[in-house]
């Protein structure tokens, strides 16, 4: 597998993250080093094995339809970085 | 007293003989001075209170646990309103939950009194305790080295006596491993059996919540408390209570246990090796009968494990974005600065590697070569595991092919770092409980562990061997610097 | 050269449930910010999923109503994005196993009826609201984890009377079926389109898609100005590229998004904090039966068994309100027909004359049936039976009441008709003559003589017998 700086900057994009010139080298080799570990789960013949997400099988876990009495606003916004009044505050998303 | 199992703390506690105050005084004063960095907070003021209002109810007479009046520590990837919880990240690193996870409301219920929360790897991605934000944990047996990870506060704690049991969470081997490093017990609970709701998550369908301690005695006291179905969790709404009595068979009479030939052969140090044939030789001495067998692939569980809980991983730690809680980058002033520059001055290089690993093996393109591949992969590895504890009572096997090695001896080799989780992260995929025991010292007087594997939601049946183990040897008895539990 | 517009829609609707789809907040509109919000919907560390068992129903519900093949074992996926709105950063839906496929709407417009595919119907939650102004963007998360069904059409409509005509009678179905008050204003009912142009019978061409639009108007509006556009494009020698426009209906034009936000690439993978579905044979029947008939079923049944016309069953339909009134009426009475025909005529005219929407209409089925009863049974004529109507509707008159009062019951007594009848030959010996004369004219005259003189209330049918019988005798 060959991690080239277009994929590192395209997995960036995707991971909203920015990395530092030296964290860039480091993972460009850690990457190809690890995927190519991985891929050699394409040596497994798993033709028309089922995809398993979940341990095991269970299905239909539901919730009536009912409604719990309202959580404190107050504690929504606790952690807020940046608020005003009872709205979180993020840089203007439009210009 | 601070060598007292927690069954016999809280004996003690309730037949008066020690307060529950008295009890978590001594401990705070062990953990303030965290010699192993195993504890991120320490909140004596909140345990003192809740140690009086347990105090208050055992008076009342109120039955409560066997576990009444024990101070415990949790590790920081677990709720605690109104208590930092920080995983280990400068992400969280001023995170003040406003809810409790639901074992943590299990636990007061049942009079435990939470003292405080305990260092691991970064949000739980590593195996050496080295990743996080706030410095590594040290091996109490030798603080030079790791106390492996991710859960190695909450092993560190119990093995360095500044706490009587304490709760971890496994997601590839992060109950097991440390550990097996620090000398103590620990179970890692079948999937779905203990609610994650106010667990912070790193991979959803493979973490589990489960107990560190001194004894498999204590371990399944404390997972009786906090096993049982969970309306807030619905992968936790089938899962069983557990009820272990404290009665221990004698023999293992019957009991069949395999023995995977290949987990010992090149990768493995002699020492681990020995002493965990010799505890497989003790079983066998206790009456049950011990198999080898070729455990299947063993070359793709690595490969596997990584791929789901790296892209678990990287959708589960989108949602720290610096705009609803934790950090937010000073020097960011657009949304997509704050975006980018929160998460890559708040996450450490593993998390921000493991994310970047997820986002690949999900990409269009790439994910049916990987991540279709790794779920295709975990199906063949359960149904091994199914066609094996046909044959098996239970499977016994190294938790790791080394013992605790040196502090950053591993940190710039993640692939080699990976490779040492080569005996549990199939545990996981197949959503298995096993229990990770003391079973010797290798050279440098430090301690290897071995684990034994079992069928879903099977326990019980693994505590009772596990008990009859340690019935038998004392090595979950050692403690360092000549510490003996009693 | 003509071109063709092809266009598909993807119909978001938010469901009616009490609580989200997540959580146990209310899905009540607006609210103050952040007050329907737990920790669950807006995010917070270490929160889990429950789902609520009423967005299935209704979701199966709403794919059985339009003909869909309901997938009995399904899953949720996460799609994943970074969005002030999305507090989790991945919106959970179903990409892979949507939980109902391949269904269809039949519709008609312009005279044709057309059947339009239903590609597929797949759960989803809403995101948050967000508020700009100058300072910057603003965060609520009530609308988060509201239940939303997104409702995907095959690329069938050729033209805007056709995707009018389907919208109107998806409404009219999420109504009847009670999954969603479609209230477009409030958002709770919203349209995506996909459009592209091509030579008829061509290749398909590039298609955009249009986000944002809240109403069938400015539906409408955004297909004709995106056709217009792109047909300007390619004549102009132009390629479309393929993107995501936003809808701006004040300007009444669409712009194209920053390519950024296009080339998304959402890492859709199986949500593994919910379990899957199956959905067996008796829980489906169990949601079978409470669908309840729906509109164009009513027109049917209302032609086939009580031979209204197309258009009185077809304006009956048009609203549930009087489709309900009608059939509370007609059953009580049992004239369906004078029922169909009192509602359409009188009571619509004068819903119009007072301006009375089908949803505030209060009328006493029972008063009702009680007029059409008098009436059919020859008690009242058309004139007392207008008067009565009128009543009723303005005052919630009692018919009965009503009628004695204003001494509005039919006269059938023959001996006053006779009298009356009598008086009026001797009054008018001319127009008596004339019509013995065979002057025919002047029997209506006469006729008309002997209604006044019984103010009215005469039975006509009786009046022209004996007045015939006098004259010709």
């Amino acid at each position: 597998m060959q991690i080239d700086g277009s994929l590192i900057a395209y997995l960036e994009d995707l991971s909203c993250l920015t990395l530092s010139e030296d964290e860039k080298n480091r993972l460009t080799g850690d990457l190809e080093e690890i995927l190519g570990g991985m891929a050699r789960l394409g040596e497994l013949d798993t033709g028309n094995v089922p995809e398993r997400s979940h341990p095991f099988d269970d299905v239909n876990a539901f919730r009536e339809d009912e409604t719990l009495p309202p959580f404190d606003r107050e504690l929504i916004l606790k952690n807020a970085p940046n608020r005003r009044g009872d709205v979180f505050v993020a840089p203007k998303t439009v210009e | 007293m601070l060598n007292m199992s927690a069954l016999k703390l809280s004996d003690a506690v309730r037949a008066k003989k020690l307060g529950v105050a008295e009890a978590v005084r001594a401990y705070l004063d062990k953990a303030a001075g965290n010699g192993h960095n195993a504890f991120l907070t320490v909140d004596g003021e909140r345990a003192l209170a809740r140690a009086g209002a347990v105090q208050a109810r055992l008076d009342a007479g109120e039955l409560l646990s066997p576990l009444a009046g024990v101070p415990i520590a949790l590790k920081d990837n677990i709720t605690t309103a109104g208590v930092r919880t920080t995983c280990a990240s400068k992400m969280l690193g001023g995170y003040v939950p406003v809810y409790n996870a639901t074992v943590v409301e299990k636990l007061e219920r049942a009079g435990l009194v939470v003292m405080g929360k305990l260092n691991m790897d970064e949000f739980a991605m590593g195996g050496s305790s080295e990743t996080g934000a706030f410095g590594p944990v040290r091996n109490p047996w030798d603080v030079s080295r790791v106390a492996g990870g991710s859960s190695g506060g909450s092993a560190a704690a119990v093995a360095g006596g500044e706490i009587p049991i304490a709760l971890g969470s496994d997601t590839g081997g992060s109950i097991r491993q440390p550990c097996s490093f620090c000398g103590v017990t620990g179970i890692k609970p079948t999937y779905g059996s203990v609610s994650r709701y106010g667990l912070i998550a790193y991979a959803s369908s493979l973490d589990q919540i489960g107990p560190v301690g001194q004894s498999v005695e204590d371990c399944a006291a404390l997972l009786s408390v906090i096993s049982g179905p969970d309306e807030k969790d619905s992968t936790c709404v089938t899962g069983k209570a557990f009820d272990f009595g404290r009665d221990i068979p004698e023999k293992l009479d019957g009991f069949v246990i395999g023995l995977p030939r290949n987990y010992f052969g090149g990768g493995i140090d002699g020492a681990v090796r020995q002493a965990v044939l010799a505890a497989a030789e003790e079983l066998e001495d206790a009456g049950g009968r011990v198999e080898e067998f070729e455990m299947p692939l063993m070359d793709y569980v690595i490969p596997a494990y990584y791929i789901i809980a790296c892209a678990e991983a990287s959708s589960n730690l989108s949602r720290y974005d610096g705009l609803k809680y934790g950090y937010r980058s000073a020097s960011a002033n657009t949304l997509s600065e704050v975006y980018r520059l929160s998460r890559s001055e708040g996450f450490g290089l593993e998390v921000k590697r493991r994310i970047m690993l997820g986002s690949f093996v999900l990409s269009s393109g790439y994910y049916d070569a990987y991540y279709k591949k790794a779920l295709q992969t975990r199906a063949l590895i359960k149904d091994a595991y199914d066609g094996l504890f046909k044959r098996f009572d239970m499977i016994l096997s190294p938790v790791a092919p080394t013992t605790a090695y040196r502090l950053n001896e591993n940190v710039d080799d993640p692939m080699k770092m990976y490779m040492g989780d080569i005996y549990t992260v199939s545990v996981n995929l197949a959503g298995l409980p096993a229990v990770s025991l003391p079973c010797g010292f290798d050279g440098k007087g430090l301690p290897v562990g071995f684990q034994l594997i079992g069928e879903a939601f099977s326990e019980k049946k693994l505590a009772a061997a596990a008990m009859a183990y340690q019935r038998r040897t004392d090595w979950h008895t050692k403690r360092p610097a000549g510490g003996e539990a009693v | 050269m003509t071109w063709e517009t092809v266009i598909g829609l993807e119909v978001h609707a938010e469901l009616s449930t009490k609580s989200k789809i997540f959580c146990g907040c209310t899905t009540a509109f607006g609210g103050e910010p952040n007050t329907h919000v737990c920790p669950v919907c807006s995010g917070m560390p270490g929160v889990l999923p429950r789902l609520n068992r009423a967005v299935v129903e209704y979701a199966v519900r709403l794919g059985l109503a339009l003909g869909c093949e309901i997938t009995r074992y399904c899953k949720f996926d996460r799609k994943n994005y970074f969005y002030p709105d999305l507090p989790k950063a991945y919106q959970v839906s179903q990409l892979y196993s949507p939980i109902c496929r391949d269904g269809r709407l039949d519709i008609e417009a312009g005279g044709q009826a057309k059947t339009v595919g239903i590609r597929e119907i797949h759960m989803e939650e809403d995101a948050g609201k967000l508020i700009h102004d100058a300072q910057g963007t603003f965060m609520d998360f009530n609308r988060c984890g509201v239940p939303l069904l997104e409702i995907v059409s095959q690329p069938d409509f050729r033209s805007v009377g056709e995707v009018t005509a389907y919208l109107e009678k998806l409404r009219e179905i999420l109504l009847y079926l009670g999954v969603c008050d479609c209230k477009m204003q409030e958002g709770s009912l919203r349209a995506d389109v996909n459009l592209s142009v091509r030579r008829p019978d061509g290749e398909f061409g590039v298609r955009t898609e249009m986000k944002n639009l809240n109403s069938f108007k400015a539906v409408g509006r955004a297909i004709e100005f995106e056709r217009l556009r792109q047909i300007k494009v390619l004549e102009s020698g132009g390629r479309i590229t393929q993107e995501t426009r936003r809808w701006d209906d004040e300007a009444g034009e669409s712009f194209g998004m920053r390519s950024k936000e296009n080339a998304q690439d959402y890492r859709y993978f199986p949500e593994p904090d919910l379990l899957p579905l199956r959905i067996g044979e008796d829980w489906l029947e169990q949601i079978r039966e409470t669908i309840p008939e729906l509109a164009h079923q009513k027109r049917e049944r209302y032609v086939r068994d009580f031979g209204l016309s197309g258009f009185e069953a077809t304006v009956l339909t048009g609203h549930k309100s009087l489709s309900d009134l009608f059939e509370a009426v007609s059953e009580r009475c049992g004239y369906p027909l004078e029922a169909a025909r009192l509602i359409t005529g009188e009571i619509m005219r004068l819903m119009n004359v007072t301006n009375t929407l089908p949803e505030d209409l209060a009328l006493d089925a029972g008063k009702l049936s009680a007029l059409v009863s008098l009436m059919m049974e020859g008690k009242i004529n058309r004139n007392a039976y207008k008067e009565t109507a009128e009543a009723v509707f303005m005052s919630g008159a009692d018919p009965e009441a009503y009628i004695s009062e204003k001494g509005l019951l039919m006269v059938n007594d023959s001996d006053a008709v006779s009298e009356a009848a009598g008086a009026v030959i001797a009054a008018n010996p001319d127009a008596a003559a004339d019509y013995r004369a065979g002057k025919t004219k002047a029997f209506g005259f006469l006729m008309g003589q002997v209604m006044r003189k019984l103010g009215g209330t005469a039975n006509p049918d009786a009046v022209k017998k004996i007045l015939k019988n006098m004259l010709d005798n």
